[in-house]
């Protein structure tokens, strides 16, 4: 049945994409439409994927055709309770950081490139997330990909042309995999779309060409989400970009491209084998260990949050490894948190930056001082993805943690634990550097940042210390636990 | 002799240019026009146009190509163009689907037939042709830069 009220989203990749283009025909010579027309449509887009909420519990699933083509032929999208919260945590993420762009890009000259750009990546993101064409999924990958590696060498120093140039290429590696992938799937089961390809392969059965096709995607969506045995990229790659893009490649990014639509593809297509939960249990597991290890030896505050990022994706692909029900709801509510809590610390390493100029944790001490809000919002960042009680990484984290009990993993409940425990001390190294202890003389003179980035740091350091609430049962009943019977029915 | 003539390749190479370029840019327009009623399309035409704005710039240097389409130019038409096709997409709406092939079908293999679709094809052909060139002209630039270094 199609209510014209389906109409919404296709929205969620053509208002990003219009945005894109307006910005690009028109900013050049407006000089405040960039800033307007951006936070106008962030805003719109957070509106509109919290809105669908409700219409996703209304409906369950809805398949939306575009074109009216009849399903398995045209291209399909579909809007249920895993890409709902998806767009949830992409487009409020967005929305933060957009106004957050405002005031810290003035000190590039190309603002409207960055909108430009900026709104591309959001749709190529939005586009995987709803749609439901396996062909269609890989361009809007490439889109979202191909967007982000010029946003990393946005600022054209030598350092970031050269992340970005690492980056591109590993990305399209990454990509190629995805590609082989998706055409040696096309070829077993005559088809691209997605419920229509499950269909068939449960039909015909799982040869030999799966277990390659898992491989492949393992390899690709692995790289994308940065994964351990191919994180390379990411821990130049998300230093190198300007602040608001390394939050968003750190917080969205890794997980729209990565984690999402690997999810989508083992749980909703494949079905996941006891085989692929245990390369995924494994591979989070290393991903956590090595992750946690290297961030703490980091001196450059931005390089240490992106490998603390690859340490908090293994949490998170732990968890949805694990794929019982506690494990799966664990696993996106961490997704969901770790969004907000690492751009919120790229945004304020990115302000400790705007303010005195340097990442190096060795020559900032006693920032609290001078930048209260920074420090303070930094503070419940911290304390929310080292899981300190009332913050929300805490409970996320014994969820997964319960979880892995649960299932009678210990040796993986033992690891989570500890390294958690590694989180706490590498969070307490930013703190005592950066933000407490004496001021340098050197940085006396500095202030405090401008209005809008003291804003969106409020807004996300407020959705870290109330982010246990998405766990009271109305609101887990109708966001998370909805998200979570998605991936659950596609476990075998 | 002027200036403009001491740039660019050999006068064979510009004579035959001058002959051809309009033909090419002309062939390009063909396959974009008749992009649904046989093969070729916005893309392919996209590119012959292109082409034959780089085809100008190797035979007579950049300054007689940007005479004739300006990179402020390209910027625009790349834009339009993909604002175009959204428009296109986005029209369908008004009869209840995205991307909804909202004109009259016509009779099929005519040129004015299939409805929205060689009006896609226009779009993506200026999206692709000033994608291209400028693309090029990016790299051009990029090597006089480093030499001037």
């Amino acid at each position: 049945m199609m209510k014209p009220i389906f109409n919404i989203i296709p929205l969620f990749v053509a208002i990003p994409l219009a945005g894109a283009f307006l910005i690009s025909l028109f900013g050049r010579r407006i000089k405040k439409l960039p800033d307007a027309l951006g936070v106008l449509i962030a805003l719109g887009l957070c509106g509109l994927s919290i809105w669908s909420v409700r219409l996703s519990n209304a409906y369950t699933t809805i398949n939306y055709s575009v074109g009216s083509w009849i399903p398995p032929i045209g291209i399909g999208m579909v809007l249920d309770g895993l890409s709902t919260f998806m767009l949830v945590v992409v487009n409020l993420v967005a929305f933060c950081i957009t106004i957050y762009s405002v005031n810290y890009m003035e000190k590039f000259t190309a603002k409207w490139k960055f909108y430009t750009l900026f709104f591309l990546m959001l749709a190529g993101m939005n586009g995987v997330i709803v749609t439901g064409d396996m062909f269609n999924l890989f361009v809007f990958l490439e889109i979202g990909a191909v967007a982000s590696y010029a946003l990393v060498a946005f600022g054209t120093e030598r350092h970031e042309l050269e992340a970005a140039f690492k980056y591109a290429i590993m990305g399209t590696v990454g990509s190629l995999f995805v590609l082989l992938g998706i055409a040696l799937l096309y070829g077993y089961t005559s088809t691209l779309n997605m419920a229509d390809m499950a269909a068939v392969l449960i039909e015909k059965g799982t040869g030999n060409i799966i277990l390659m096709v898992s491989i492949l995607f393992l390899m690709g969506f692995g790289l994308k989400a940065a994964l351990v045995p191919f994180h390379a990229w990411l821990p130049d790659a998300h230093p190198s970009a300007p602040a608001p893009i390394s939050a968003m490649l750190s917080g969205v990014l890794i997980k729209s491209l990565g984690v999402y639509a690997l999810c989508r593809i083992f749980y909703n297509v494949i079905g996941l084998s006891p085989a692929i939960s245990s390369i995924l249990l494994v591979l989070g597991t290393i991903s956590m260990v090595v992750g946690g290890l290297l961030a703490l030896g980091q001196w450059d505050l931005k390089r240490l949050l992106a490998y603390s990022s690859i340490s908090q994706i293994g949490y998170i692909v732990l968890g949805l490894g694990l794929a019982t029900p506690l494990g799966i709801l664990g696993g996106l509510f961490h997704l969901f948190n770790h969004s907000i809590f690492k751009s919120l610390l790229f945004l304020n390493s990115g302000a400790v930056e705007y303010a005195t100029g340097t990442r190096d944790l060795q020559k900032m001490g006693g920032l609290m001082q001078k930048m209260p809000l920074t420090g303070a919002t930094a503070l419940s960042g911290s304390m929310a993805i080292a899981g300190i009680p009332p913050f929300s990484g805490f409970w996320s984290k014994l969820i997964i943690i319960i979880a892995a009990v649960e299932a009678q993993r210990y040796g993986y409940a033992f690891w989570a634990v500890l390294i958690s425990i590694l989180t706490l001390a590498m969070y307490m190294k930013v703190m005592k550097y950066a933000f407490f202890g004496n001021l340098k003389e050197t940085l006396i003179g500095i202030k405090e940042v401008p209005r809008f980035m003291k804003l969106s740091m409020a807004v996300l350091a407020v959705i870290c210390i109330v982010g246990g609430i998405l766990f009271i049962s109305a609101i887990n009943e109708v966001f998370l636990q909805k998200a979570s019977n998605v991936l659950l029915g596609g476990v075998r | 002799m002027s200036r403009e003539h001491e740039k660019g390749m050999s006068l064979i190479v510009k004579t035959i240019t001058r002959l051809t370029v309009g033909l090419i840019f002309l062939y390009g327009v063909y396959i974009v026009l008749h992009g649904h009623v046989s093969p070729g399309g916005g893309f392919a035409g996209g590119v012959i146009i292109a082409l034959s704005f780089i085809h100008l710039m190797l035979a007579y240097g950049k300054e007689a190509a940007f005479k004739k389409l300006s990179k402020a130019k390209a910027s625009f038409f790349e834009s339009a163009g993909a604002i175009l096709f959204l428009t296109i997409a986005i029209l369908g709406f008004r009869a209840g689907y995205f991307f909804l092939n909202f004109l009259s079908k016509g009779e099929p293999f005519r040129l004015f037939s299939a409805g929205t679709i060689p009006c896609g094809n226009v779009a993506i052909s200026l999206k692709v042709g000033a994608g291209l060139f400028a693309i090029f002209t990016a790299l051009v630039l990029l090597k006089i830069n480093s030499e001037k270094k």
